[in-house]
């Protein structure tokens, strides 16, 4: 028993030491990989774009991290243009992809530098109670009603997406609706608003995913969904969904319109929000070099999404919530 | 090892849509996030599963509820949990926690802390009383019974950690609201795990990227199954 009790102390004695030499580790270790993401970030981006800027922009080394929406990043536009900004400041951007709902709430709650989102009306409200400043329309794209070929509520070429969706609801053939606060989300039910049509039933599925996922779920069960044309086209071969009712980029009605804008965290309420680096995103991505970038991005051979920043007559629209007057 | 299903495979690894790095990265912060929260969970819930074996007290049956109903916590209400906490707004905004890897480390904190303790002091009870008082009656003090207890029950507490460590890195509903599911644009994992990387392909449709994903992750609790039942055959505690 002695022994067992020597042995004992010798394998807590070990014990402390690796534990010792696993916490240090650990932590350095974490230092080490949380630094790797910044620094490895860093050296990579230094040593790219060392030559112009030895001495550096001030933020080098820091991290964006924007909020935006999953139509945004499923369709790999970010990933196709952030390295651009990465490399001209020496930062890196943490894209976190959500709803634009919960986008803006993560912001709201001071957790994101910046954010991408595609719901005017959100947007506004967001604006007006302080949490964005400097909106700037990003692009746009537009919404498309798919469904499948055989189309049984029969809308297909309809001019008039209200029209196309009192069709669907007369008809009650299935509807899945993103159901999770999303811009497109949102866009649906102002548009069952403008339709005057309240949908519920077994036909209507509200599956709180998002867009790819309730395309998946449309496709089999061969239901109509109201989609980006970015996410759908991106996904396209993937599915047996066609486009039924076309939005403005294909002739169709303005009501199904999807613009994008970006829009900088207020550091007068959060004042952890990396404004700077903020402002400078907000700069370069409405900048003529990468608005044409975006123009040039392509999925599947076809274009995604039509910037609409950089214009001779600026819509001062943009800079402010919808209706606000310097009256108020 | 199964070969016909990693041969069928194959094929289907070769297309993968991904760059270079990309596959290994989220591997790499899967491994990384899971095993360091399982070994704070494990340097916690063991001594606290002897203790609770050894020691009686008024209230045990009570906390050993609490501990049974942490097991079947959901992972979203952890992940919510800790992004109130992590958060700007919330008790440890300043450290800026949140979209990071320590904040995943500690949701799966919370999330194996409970499995592990449970099976532990089930393990550790399990024992026979009479080891204990052999133990005893040989002349051996508490600590030289607890030894002994812990040397009966070290599958089980290998179990338990096990179980610890199946469910940090099969989760994904809490490393997906603290992690933000972030990768840099260069494709290198940040924050995207192998769980969260199968969502965001199962998001995408592309449903066959993301079994293969899918598969990676059997393959790697397997593995580590493997691996620690093997040192618990071979090596195993005070042998």
């Amino acid at each position: 028993m002695t022994i067992q009790r020597r042995r004992f102390i010798a394998a807590i004695g070990t014990g402390a030491l690796a534990g010792v030499a696993g916490c240090s580790q650990q932590s350095g270790g974490g230092d080490e990989s949380d630094g790797s993401d910044d620094s490895g970030e860093m050296d990579g981006s230094d040593s790219s774009s060392n030559g112009g800027s030895d001495d550096g922009p001030g933020v080098a080394g820091e991290t964006l991290t924007l909020t935006t929406t999953t139509s945004t990043y499923d369709t790999g536009l970010l990933d196709a243009i952030h390295p651009d900004f990465e490399e001209m400041y020496g930062v890196s951007v943490d894209a976190v992809a959500q709803g634009t709902g919960a986008a803006l709430e993560t912001a709201r709650n001071g957790d994101s530098d910046i954010v991408m989102v595609h719901a005017r009306g959100l947007e506004d409200e967001f604006m007006r109670n302080g949490y964005g400043i400097n909106r700037r329309d990003l692009m746009f794209n537009d919404f498309v009603i798919v469904g499948p070929t055989d189309d049984p509520a029969g809308i297909e070429g309809m001019g008039s997406a209200t029209e196309a969706l009192t069709a669907i609801a007369d008809a009650e053939a299935a509807f899945v609706s993103r159901g999770d606060n999303s811009g497109t989300h949102t866009k649906e039910l102002n548009l069952w608003d403008a339709a005057g049509t309240d949908p519920g039933g077994d036909w209507y599925q509200e599956t709180g995913s998002g867009m790819g996922e309730a395309l998946n779920i449309a496709n089999q069960q061969g239901a109509y969904t109201l989609s980006d044309r970015g996410t759908f086209i991106s996904q396209r071969s993937e599915i047996d969904l066609t486009i039924l009712v076309q939005g403005p980029i294909g002739d169709g009605p303005e009501i199904l319109a999807n613009p994008y804008g970006v829009m900088a965290v207020n550091p007068g309420v959060h004042d952890n929000a990396n404004y700077d680096l903020a402002m400078a995103y907000i700069g370069w991505i409405t900048s003529p070099g990468v608005q044409e970038m975006i123009s040039d991005y392509e999925s599947n051979g076809e274009q995604l999404f039509f910037p609409e920043a950089v214009s001779e007559n600026p819509d001062f629209q943009q800079y402010v919530p919808d209706g606000w007057s310097s009256g108020e | 090892m199964p070969l016909e299903p990693a041969v069928e495979l194959l094929p289907a690894l070769l297309e993968f849509p991904f760059r270079e790095g990309y596959v290994t990265s989220i591997i790499y912060v899967s491994l990384y996030v899971s095993i360091i929260a399982v070994s704070l969970s494990t340097l916690v819930s063991v001594p606290v599963a002897i203790v609770m074996g050894f020691v009686d007290f008024r209230g045990k049956q009570f906390v050993k509820s609490v501990i049974n109903t942490g097991m079947g916590f959901p992972s979203v209400v952890v992940g919510l949990l800790v992004l109130f906490a992590v958060s700007n707004q919330g008790p440890l905004g300043s450290l800026e926690l949140i979209f990071t890897k320590k904040a995943m480390i500690m949701s799966q904190f919370v999330l194996a802390t409970p499995p592990i303790t449970a099976i532990s002091l089930a393990a550790v009870t399990g024992v026979e009383g009479n080891v204990r008082d052999a133990a005893r009656v040989l002349g051996g003090t508490r600590l030289d019974a607890a030894l002994v207890v812990i040397k009966e029950a070290r599958y089980g507490i290998a179990t338990a950690v096990l179980a610890g460590f199946g469910r940090a890195i099969s989760e994904v509903g809490s490393v997906l609201i603290v992690g933000g599911n972030i990768t840099s644009s260069d494709g290198i994992s940040k924050t995207r795990t192998l769980t969260t990387a199968v969502q965001l392909e199962a998001r995408q449709g592309r449903y066959e990227t993301a079994m293969v994903l899918g598969a990676v992750l059997v393959a790697i609790v397997l593995l580590v199954n493997a691996v620690v039942v093997r040192l618990g055959d071979t090596g195993g505690v005070g042998r």
